[in-house]
């Protein structure tokens, strides 16, 4: 019976989570027009000043918008990363998290299910976004898409990982701006969603570990390599441990020690 | 634990930093009693939910519903907890039934059983015929009523209410009073109501006053209005106590 308690429980996580998302109409288009602009304006820019070697898993030269199409499905995640922990901040404040962590379950069982409901909302942006970018000539092969949907849900729980990790540092509403300037430009602009990372190489030693190392690169790399039918280990392996280190520090984040503890009763 | 106690709070102290919130904090609540916690703002009442609640760690001290303890049994204890919380907690932009349901899927109720459950709920405070409305569309009466149905729904053996009527008109608040009042004699639910309204308080309600984080004065009405000296009745006794020349 608790099994069917925990299965319950999930499944109201993730509808809730779904209700929310299509209740609000707004959060999907600015979630769809963002990556959209992105690879119409910027990328049809970009196109002639930045040529592409063939590398890995490309097969043949590729235009631009070809190379940052997953660089943007990473984009959509991170957005959507970020936008869950804004709302667990902000959930925090208006005291609907308080219904979540009062449930007679583990916590680290909700906070895990509400991260697999971010996550599944973030993959109907991302195939919403690569259904109208298949119409701009982003045409990965068929097995692409089923290949990516595994990739997706790693990638998109390490992020959803990261932004519940940082929930537990923002205290209020208004700080939250700071993770735009600290964490997701920081995050999208080292990494290798805009440039390969030889690119990199070239311009500076420096930039191109930072991009190597820092998880939402090995995040696009793994959904660059699915979306093309190929399985990059190094970036599996990579960011399955980022997201055990994020998940589990998150968890700890969230506990009645370390957590809400700390925070100033007003009764 | 003692038998019958559906709540019990055992030597419960917990600071912020240097700032004692809650000090040596003792009570019992027994099924079917209603016990109104009574204290100004900043008293304690919130932080003290949130120790019962387990959202703060308590510290010192023991928290046990119907037997189970908060800090050791953590989830067997919530599953017979009830809470409606001082801030709205509601979805605005859901409707009144997608926000039960979310909250009796995280009870593990099924479908049938939470389709039920909402029906006797929504129609005990007869709000039944508008449970497909945004709560957003709802005015602040309504949306309380709907927070208690929802803390009743799997059906706790405790019940908090933290200042339920903070906020709302004289009808609204009346009704609420009156309800819960009716619950703790027709459902035998143990209700701990944090308020600072002494008007919210019946003659037949036990009563703790908590000021400053400790207990001054708990007991049934008369006992309480019996131990303020000159006190007539509880608005008298709850001064009396609150009085910072009655402090000790």
């Amino acid at each position: 019976m608790k099994i069917l308690h925990y299965f319950r429980a999930m499944r109201g996580i993730m509808a809730r989570e779904l209700w929310r998302f299509l209740r609000q109409r707004e959060r999907f288009i600015a979630a769809l027009v963002r990556p959209l602009v992105w690879l119409f304006v910027f990328a049809a820019g970009f196109r002639s000043t930045l040529g592409i070697a063939i590398i890995p898993p490309y097969e043949t030269y590729i235009l631009y918008e070809v190379y940052i199409a997953p660089g943007l499905v990473g984009m959509i995640q991170l957005f959507n990363g970020m936008q869950s922990s804004l709302s667990m901040v902000y959930d925090r404040e208006m005291g609907s998290m308080r219904i979540l962590l009062v449930s007679p379950l583990p916590r680290w069982f909700l906070l895990t299910s509400k991260l697999l409901a971010g996550t599944a909302v973030s993959i109907l942006q991302v195939y919403t976004f690569l259904l109208v970018a298949w119409f701009y000539h982003i045409e990965p092969p068929w097995e692409g898409y089923l290949w990516l949907f595994p990739a997706l849900v790693l990638s998109g729980l390490m992020l959803g990982a990261l932004g519940m990790l940082l929930s537990t540092f923002i205290k209020q509403l208004e700080n939250f701006a700071g993770v735009m300037n600290f964490v997701i430009f920081p995050m999208f602009f080292m990494s290798t969603a805009l440039y390969p990372l030889w690119k990199m190489k070239e311009s500076s030693e420096l930039l191109y570990r930072l991009a190597q190392y820092n998880p939402f690169s090995q995040a696009v790399e793994l959904v660059r390599f699915a979306l093309y039918g190929q399985f990059n280990a190094y970036s599996f392996y990579y960011t399955l441990v980022t997201l055990v280190v994020f998940l589990t520090l998150a968890i700890l984040g969230y506990e009645p020690i370390k957590g809400m503890n700390k925070r100033k009763g007003n009764g | 634990m003692s038998s019958g106690s559906a709540l019990e709070v055992v030597n419960i102290t917990y600071a912020f930093g240097r700032k004692i919130a809650l000090e040596n904090i003792n009570f019992r609540i027994k099924q079917g009693e209603c016990t109104v916690l009574l204290g100004p703002n900043g008293a304690g009442k919130t932080t003290l939910f949130s120790l019962i609640t387990r959202l703060y760690d308590t510290g010192s001290g023991k928290i046990a519903i119907n037997g189970h303890d908060i800090q050791r049994k953590t989830t067997t204890a919530l599953t017979k907890l009830g809470v409606v919380f001082q801030q709205p907690t509601l979805d605005l932009d859901l409707s009144v039934v997608q926000n039960l349901l979310y909250h009796a899927s995280l009870h593990g109720l099924s479908r049938k059983q939470s389709v039920q459950r909402i029906q006797e709920e929504l129609e005990r405070q007869g709000i039944y015929p508008r449970r497909h409305e945004k709560v957003r569309q709802l005015n602040g009466g309504h949306r309380r009523r709907v927070e208690i149905a929802r803390a009743l729904l799997h059906q706790p053996s405790v019940l908090l209410l933290d200042e339920p009527t903070v906020g709302l008109d004289v009808p609204s608040r009346r009704a609420i009073v009156e309800y819960i009042h009716a619950l703790c004699r027709s459902e035998k639910i143990a209700v701990l109501w944090a308020t600072h309204l002494i008007d919210e308080v019946y003659e037949q309600d036990h009563v703790i006053v908590l000021h400053q984080g400790l207990i001054r004065a708990k007991g049934v009405v008369k006992d309480v209005i019996g131990q303020a000296p000159n006190a007539e009745n509880v608005q008298q006794a709850f001064h009396f106590f609150t009085n910072e020349e009655n402090l000790p």
